[in-house]
């Protein structure tokens, strides 16, 4: 087997694994839209009143929409690294290792089967919207871009998270690190106020993340007229850049798991 | 069945093998010479060094000083080529629960390059050998103790390893599950001429199986030979027990086997539970 096609089809055979343990106990699944559920439906009523965010033509709610898909990507990304940990202490891991699997495949497997899982997220938001009357972009090309801008943002996160948990190796220290991360994230991005609107250290920081770019994205994506930041090439650019970085940073990390 | 492909030399060779984890020394210039074709057993009580001894020569972990061959290949240089040739059932129970045998079966078979018309017959037939058939469909997470070792030997023999590393194979298990697991270690290593090097806490266990034995005591070799070549220097009559004792210091060693080896040791007799 050629060394690409060996890295796809162990890839594959990862995320398909991955994804049937997912789908056999869906209970996460479904926990996971609640979130979604109270920051559009009780946040977003209440600042859709509020006036004075320069957010162009469209409504808040509207705005603030790709930024709650990005925020519910991130969320259920972030946390997948304690799978992994959990794989260490049973030994799952030490086996994956000890086989000639590439250790990038073993990674990019775990993203893919993350990135699918972000569909879930994709899928619950636009059902939302739809129950909302969110006016969301439904062109198929649109949509597919959004399905893209989600499945790299979910692999990324997931990456990121896959990333810490070999840093920190324990379940305890993973919770810990994974709150403290997500909201600092979040906040210093553009999910629920435009870069405009932040004060030009806060810019700054949000220029260095990737959910920023995540957001800008699924904004042009998913609303007609939605001010965007940069292009979306530029978007699909630096978060496929980030998620490869990632991805090379976790595979050489992911052996140190069980030193 | 083909048997294991054997390359030349020996299963497994070490030279001045060291492993250093900041002050400590777990495993400390240890020669080792493993032949082709038998079952080798790695005694020592817990921090001896035989986890990580394992681990160097599975490539898990990196030496600090000194050099190993691995069916042929430096664990160091060419730890791809090493991985290709061998199986390793680690001492947690690694077999995934919340997929079904063959569900486990496959995607082992599938990391070691296996696919297309070549992938069902092994499975199959690596069921079949660890009498598993008819247990295929279910969950892992229903399966008894001794069906997930063997289920883990299943998956460790799909690739026709020369070399098979195992880590405390039968700990945790009621001693049904530990006749079923020997025998097939046994039926491993004779019909499939398949070279095993096993750790065990279980006197029984080695003198019922292995071919020879090293001691470790604190990182260093204590002993090698054949069970009967390591009693007859211990004394008339004794016992692997009383090998055992003698070769590792004979009292108790407070500062052996840390707190993470037991607490292993007790999560894994508990899944097993």
């Amino acid at each position: 087997m050629s060394v690409p096609g060996e890295f796809v089809a162990k890839s594959l055979a990862i995320a398909q694994m991955e994804l049937k343990k997912l789908f056999r106990d869906p209970t996460e699944l479904f926990s996971r839209a609640v979130q979604p559920v109270l920051w559009l439906a009780v946040f977003g009523q209440v600042f859709s009143r509020v006036r004075g965010i320069p957010i162009g033509s469209v409504g808040y709610l509207a705005f603030m929409t790709p930024g709650i898909l990005a925020q519910s990507v991130l969320f259920a990304a972030i946390f997948y690294g304690i799978a992994v940990i959990w794989e260490r202490d049973l030994g799952v891991i030490h086996k994956l290792l000890v086989s000639p699997c590439p250790r990038s495949a073993l990674v990019f497997g775990k993203a893919v089967s993350a990135g699918v899982r972000g569909l879930v997220q994709a899928a619950i938001i636009y059902l939302l919207a739809l129950v909302m009357h969110i006016p969301l972009r439904t062109d198929p090309l649109a949509v597919l871009g959004v399905l893209s801008a989600v499945v790299l943002g979910s692999a990324l996160f997931a990456t990121f998270s896959l990333i810490i948990a070999c840093i920190v190796k324990t379940r305890e220290r993973f919770m810990g690190i994974g709150q403290v991360l997500t909201m600092p994230l979040f906040f210093a991005s553009n999910a629920i106020y435009p870069l405009a609107l932040m004060p030009p250290w806060l810019r700054v920081v949000a220029g260095f993340n990737p959910l920023t770019y995540l957001v800008d994205a699924l904004r042009a994506l998913m609303i007609a007229g939605a001010p965007a930041s940069h292009s979306l090439v530029a978007n699909f650019l630096v978060l496929t850049v980030v998620f490869v970085l990632f991805v090379i940073v976790a595979a050489r990390l992911y052996p140190t798991l069980v030193e | 069945m083909q048997q294991a492909t054997k390359p030349g030399g020996h299963a497994i060779e070490t030279t001045g093998l060291t492993r250093r984890f900041g002050t400590l020394t777990a495993v400390d210039h240890i020669d080792l010479t493993v032949e082709y074709g038998g079952i080798f057993g790695l005694l020592g009580p817990n921090g001896a060094g035989k986890s990580t001894l394992i681990k160097m020569l599975t490539t898990l972990l990196k030496p600090s000083e000194g050099t190993a061959r691995v069916a042929g290949f430096d664990i160091v240089a060419a730890p791809a080529e090493v991985r290709r040739r061998i199986g390793y059932v680690p001492q947690l129970l690694s077999a995934d629960g919340a997929l079904s045998g063959i569900e486990n079966l496959t995607l082992s078979a599938r990391l070691y390059g296996l696919s297309g018309a070549a992938l069902k017959p092994r499975i199959d037939e690596a069921l079949r050998y660890m009498g598993l058939a008819d247990a295929a469909e279910q969950l892992v997470k229903r399966y008894s103790g001794g069906m997930i070792r063997r289920l883990e030997l299943a998956q460790a023999m799909l690739h026709r390893p020369a070399i098979l590393f195992l880590d405390e194979p039968t700990i945790g298990l009621d001693p049904v599950a530990c006749l079923s697991v020997w025998d097939r270690l046994r039926a491993l290593n004779r019909e499939h001429g398949m070279t095993i090097l096993m750790t065990s806490h279980f006197m029984d266990e080695v003198d019922e199986l292995c071919d020879v034995v090293a001691i470790l005591h604190q990182g260093r070799m204590a002993a090698c030979g054949s069970p009967a070549q390591l009693k007859a220097v211990v004394g008339e009559a004794a016992s692997m027990t009383d090998v055992f004792t003698h070769f590792s210091g004979g009292r108790l060693d407070e500062d052996e086997g840390g707190f993470r080896d037991i607490r292993r040791t007790r999560i894994t007799a508990k899944r097993l539970g």
